[in-house]
């Protein structure tokens, strides 16, 4: 293979991240087209991970860092895909590079002006549980390490007033008058990677999500129980502050569902299972219980952690769906009548703070994508795989292969994602290869 | 030591992990006055891109020929930092690292104490840094040429992935056939096709590839080398070939569980049968009429001991224990503790394809949790259109089979939903029964000191970022060898194998480990300890002598600590340097 081959890589969590590395150590120049301001995805969000345990962002640095110094990697974050056209071989993307306002080649990330600046939004990447300023770092360990400036809350861009952080940083990164720019990309082949969204259940009235302060989702508790997250890793409610004395895990919250999506997401009884464990671990006098319907305790390792959960950490599982949450005005308490299925009982049980396993979902940028690129979707949302059993990484048009959770709930987890990453590589190498002995 | 050490110590709050619990600031003014530190400041994380480049443009700022970062855990981050010493321009085996995280931090909670503990780890690194050597990787040559083992669907598709991008591939399957496991299916989960269809195509190409040699009939006798040059010598129907790869790719794929004789009536009743010889039944056409069959999940598989979840690999002495475990699966009743996640789908599709072809029969399936995960949830809701029944059995209490009048079986069962006793009255029992780790496989992994994961299964590198890779360098993993998955997992697997190997191989060299064991020759007696205990075989005694060949040496130590006469040393773990090191344990003798 000649050594000029390119691939645009669209979407910057641990799939892209892994294609993105994987083809630069083929050879391949790399374009690495992520629209928020840093790589990482969600895998940069979780607190540890199923099954070894270990810190999520302690593993995924190091490769964030690999992505950034890699002499084939071009990242361009806080960009998105404006256009696309031609065929495997010869395709012509014009990338939009959306402006930050700070300048990427004089910013030290020192975070003064983050200090400073007067205005505060919700942190996205604390899923809303802290705030962040309309300068903002997503997170300390972004790659790039720069601070972006976002228009829609900055004084300066919504009042003409403010320029607080320009007067204070000293390296003089800041540049109110940068214009977005576009860039053309001659590539090869594309690798999409755009992950997934989380469901919200509010649309599940009686949880009483958005309603009731401490029900959360699992994606907010990962953010509750991680060391480095708004509460230093203490589980405390969001109503009071305190710590709970016990806390429900629900699961299949929008999947598994007609009304809602009728897939099974795959990592949920995973997740909460680890997460179960977790809290058992920082807090073992917190009572721990998790209603489910089948719980999906699948491949290697993980029904031994299932069964060690019970056994050891002494998480309660409930075959249950529970039809209501109930709100104590008070104490703000949270009862769930439910019914047992395997004892034929019918309680009620009061509990702290209620978990919801929501339903890993398609992002809508998939629809734009598959509409520029002419790849088809699924009747989910997610990118069709050419042939579900023989082509799971090959999208619907030659030259352009899916990897991770944008390909639905496959395996779902992580190391699945690194493998379809690879295999995305394998199938561009394979099909580029053939093309230039033809 | 010959120029006078100029050591740089970098300590990281990485976040509130460790700056939460030590005093960052004062390990920092404490490095400060040790001696030969010209340099000591703290980052926010120092493996973030600022502090790799703060690691960079220090070394030539302050001129540094040392480096300690004291922070984390060298398994995940020291190839990082020895990057930014690189980049400084210093040799990276002149760092040093400091775990003042997982050795102290995460595992003190009084701040004062653990900070003296910082100090002492912080000491110690750079006592040990000032013996430190410079150390070159050895390039290596990789051969472009692959050997695959086993021509099942994962070898198939890896095979066939690397001969597409240009490299030469040995295809090696024991049996007569290639296709595997699958050839014995008859239709396939979730699309329904025939099995030839998808099997059939791969198994062509494969044999018509003309970068492809297929060898069945074929099993591996030996393999020497290593990566980039491994030297294969296998038996082909009594003949022994021999050839040069420089990539390994493992797709041994698992084996089908069958209950001992007499668990679940199985070999002793008639109709009591595995769900695979159901499907193989269905496959020739032998189901003739309607009937009224039960299927049982999880037989063999979620019982058993209880594993303590460690992912520690299991190393070959371990191997034996685990294959007697597996051939007496085969005849006690032991089973497997894991959920081996096919065999829900399979059930329900042999449900549907027996519906489909006669609606009258009657189609139960006893669970415990129905697993169709992922988007197989529609296959789950078009079983129970066709009237499939799901009914729960609980764990504490397995469904038992009888004979019943009139040539029938007898299942009965607690129904936790009903909360009583059932039985059903049926023609056929079908067991639905795991893949679990296959002997080959596990013989394998001895021969290519593969660790194997808790249950047998082949173990990779990191079960999060390496799912392919293995321990051993340049052989990958593909297939259910290293754990069940179905057919598109599978070929994920496989595919990925493939782009790991294809790297390998298509960058020609590779830089190997430098840190390995050298034989002082003038020591040496020629016992020949070290050849017998080395684990990578890369102790050769000749004429007397012993010398380590380098390319295979893993730098793990034991022949260093082994030999009788001491004539063995582990570059960058000297005896200076570890002495150093736990000198300075307790008192500051750095001087
Ligand atoms: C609560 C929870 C806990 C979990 N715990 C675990 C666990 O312990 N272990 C485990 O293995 N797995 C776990 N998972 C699953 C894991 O998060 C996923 O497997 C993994 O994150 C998938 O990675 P991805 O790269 O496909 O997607 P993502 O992480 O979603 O990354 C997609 C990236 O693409 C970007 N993007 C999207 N659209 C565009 C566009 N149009 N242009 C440019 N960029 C775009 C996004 O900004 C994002 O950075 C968990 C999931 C959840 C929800
Ligand atoms: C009853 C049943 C039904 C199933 N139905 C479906 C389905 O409908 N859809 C689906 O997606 N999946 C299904 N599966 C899963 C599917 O069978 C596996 O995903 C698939 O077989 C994995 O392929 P493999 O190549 O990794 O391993 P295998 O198929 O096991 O192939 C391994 C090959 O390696 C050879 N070999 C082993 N050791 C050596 C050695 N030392 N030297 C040389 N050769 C060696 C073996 O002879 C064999 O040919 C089913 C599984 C079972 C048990
Ligand atoms: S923009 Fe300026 S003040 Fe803000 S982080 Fe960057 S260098 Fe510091
Ligand atoms: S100008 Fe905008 S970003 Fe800067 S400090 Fe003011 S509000 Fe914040
Ligand atoms: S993984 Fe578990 S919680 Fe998630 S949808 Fe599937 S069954 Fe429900
Ligand atoms: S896939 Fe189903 S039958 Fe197989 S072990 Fe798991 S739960 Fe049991
Ligand atoms: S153990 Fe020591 S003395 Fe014996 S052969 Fe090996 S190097 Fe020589």
């Amino acid at each position: 293979m000649k050594d000029s081959k390119s691939v645009l890589v669209v979407g910057g969590g641990i799939a892209g991240i892994q294609a993105s590395l994987d083809a630069a150590d083929r050879g391949f120049k790399v374009y690495l087209v992520e629209k928020t301001p840093s790589i990482g995805g969600r895998m940069a969000q979780l607190d540890k991970t199923f099954p070894t345990m270990d810190c999520s962002i302690c593993i995924l640095a190091p490769k964030m860092a690999e992505c950034y110094r890699h002499s084939n990697i071009t990242l361009l974050t806080y960009s998105e895909v404006q256009d696309a056209k031609g065929s495997i071989g010869n395709f012509e993307v014009a990338v939009l590079k959306k402006a930050r306002h700070v300048k990427e080649d004089k910013c030290v990330g020192c975070g003064i002006c983050t200090e400073k600046c007067p205005v505060k939004v919700p942190n996205e990447f604390e899923m809303g549980l802290a705030d962040r300023k309309a300068i903002y770092m997503p997170f300390p360990q972004a790659v790039p390490r720069l601070t972006t400036i976002d228009e829609e809350n900055c004084l300066f861009f919504q009042k003409g007033t403010c320029r607080v952080c320009e007067k204070l940083c000293e390296a003089g990164a800041i540049d109110f008058d940068e214009k977005p720019e576009e860039i053309v990309l001659n590539v090869d082949a594309i690798i999409l990677a755009t992950g997934f969204d989380v469901f919200n259940p509010k649309a599940i009235t009686a949880y009483g999500y958005g309603k009731y302060k401490n029900v959360i989702t699992a994606m907010e508790l990962e953010r509750l129980i991680c060391a480095s997250g708004p509460t230093d890793g203490y589980i405390l409610r969001p109503s009071d502050g305190k710590e709970p004395e016990s806390v429900v895990f629900i699961q299949c919250v929008g999947s598994r569902d007609q009304r809602y999506n009728p897939y099974c997401s795959s990592i949920c009884c995973k997740y909460a299972i680890k997460d179960a464990v977790l809290i058992r671990e920082h807090h073992p006098e917190i009572d721990t219980y998790v209603f489910y319907i089948d719980l999906r305790a699948f491949g290697k390792g993980f029904q031994e952690f299932a069964n060690r959960s019970k056994e050891e950490y002494g998480i309660n599982y409930i075959r249950s769906n529970p039809g209501e949450i109930r709100e104590d005005p008070i104490t703000q308490d949270l009862t769930i009548w439910y019914e047992d299925t395997l004892t034929r009982t019918i309680k009620p049980l009061t509990v702290g703070l209620v978990v919801l396993c929501t339903a890993s979902i398609p992002r809508p940028d998939n629809k734009k994508l598959s509409e520029l690129i002419g790849v088809e979707l699924d009747d989910l949302g997610f990118f069709r795989a050419s042939h579900d059993i023989d082509h799971p990484v090959d999208l619907t048009v030659p030259g352009v292969y899916g990897c991770g959770f944008c390909l639905g709930p496959r395996v779902g987890d992580i190391p699945h994602s690194v493998m379809q990453a690879g295999a995305a590589v394998a199938r561009m190498s394979e099909e580029l290869a053939g093309m230039e002995e033809a | 030591m010959k120029d006078e050490p100029r050591v740089g110590v970098f300590v990281c709050h990485c976040g509130t992990n460790i700056g939460g619990v030590v005093d960052v600031p004062e390990v920092v003014e404490y490095a400060k006055t040790l001696p030969y530190v010209v340099y000591a400041d703290r980052n926010l994380y120092t493996c973030s891109e600022e502090g790799l480049n703060n690691i960079r443009d220090t070394i030539k700022e302050y001129n540094l020929n040392r480096v300690v970062v004291a922070s984390c855990t060298p398994r995940t981050h020291e190839p990082l930092f020895r990057v930014a010493c690189q980049e400084g321009g210093l040799n990276p085996y002149l760092f040093e690292m400091a775990n003042i995280r997982e050795h102290c931090s995460w595992v003190h909670h009084d701040s004062k104490e653990a900070t003296e503990k910082a100090k002492d780890i912080v000491r110690m690194a750079v006592a040990r840094s000032l013996w430190l050597e410079p150390q070159e990787e050895p390039e290596l040559e990789i051969k472009d040429s692959s050997l695959v083992i086993g021509g099942g669907i994962s070898g198939l598709v890896a095979a066939i992935s690397l001969a597409d991008q240009g490299f030469k591939v040995y295809l090696v399957e024991k049996e007569a056939e290639l296709g595997g496991l699958v050839r014995q299916l008859y239709k396939l989960y979730p699309t329904l096709e025939d099995t030839s269809e998808i099997l059939n195509p791969h198994i062509e190409e494969a044999k018509n590839h003309r970068n492809i040699e297929v060898h069945t009939s074929t099993t591996i006798k030996d393999i020497e080398g290593y990566v980039g040059n491994f030297h294969v010598t296998a038996i082909k129907n009594k003949e022994q070939i021999e050839f040069d790869v420089g990539t390994i790719i493992v797709a041994t794929g698992a084996w089908n569980y069958h209950p001992p004789e007499g668990n679940f009536q199985y070999g002793v009743l008639d109709g009591v049968m595995t769900q695979l010889e159901l499907e193989e039944l269905l496959k020739e056409g032998k189901l003739e009429r309607p009937e009224i069959i039960v299927m049982i999940q999880c037989v063999g598989s979620r019982v058993g001991e209880i594993w303590s979840y460690e992912l520690v690999g299991l190393f070959h002495s371990q191997a034996t224990r685990l294959l007697s475990k597996i051939l007496g699966a085969r005849g006690s009743e032991e089973g497997w503790a894991y959920c081996s996640k096919i065999c829900c789908m399979n059930a329900i599709k042999n449900a549907i394809l027996i519906k489909e072809q006669f609606p009258e029969s009657e189609v139960t399936i006893l669970y415990q949790d129905l697993r169709t995960y992922k988007e197989y949830e529609d296959f789950y809701r078009r079983a129970r259109k066709l009237e499939v029944r799901f009914l729960k059995y609980i764990y504490e209490i397995p469904p038992e089979i009888s004979e019943a009048p009139g040539n029938k079986l007898r299942v009965s069962f607690y129904d936790p939903f009903a909360g009583e006793e059932m039985s059903i009255i049926c023609d056929k029992v079908a067991l639905s029964t795991p893949l679990i780790p296959s002997k080959d496989g596990i013989l394998l992994a001895k021969k290519l000191k593969i660790p194997l994961d808790q249950n047998g299964f082949l173990m990779e590198a990191h079960v999060k970022l390496r799912p392919i890779d293995t321990q051993i360098e340049g052989i990958f993993l593909a297939g259910t060898a290293a754990g069940p998955k179905d057919i598109s997992e599978s070929i994920v697997s496989a595919k990925a194998a493939a782009a790991r190997a294809s790297i390998l191989m298509g960058n020609k060299v590779i830089k190997t480990e430098a840190l390995t064991a050298v034989v002082n020759q003038d020591l040496c007696i020629g016992c020949g300890l070290c050849e017998e205990l080395c684990p990578y075989g890369a102790h050769i005694v000749k004429d007397g002598k012993s010398t380590v060949i380098e390319a295979l040496c893993k730098g793990c130590g034991v022949c260093v600590v082994a030999c009788p006469q001491k004539a063995i040393s582990a570059k960058h773990y000297t005896d200076d340097q570890i002495l150093a090191a736990v000198k300075n344990a307790f008192t500051e003798q750095l001087t």
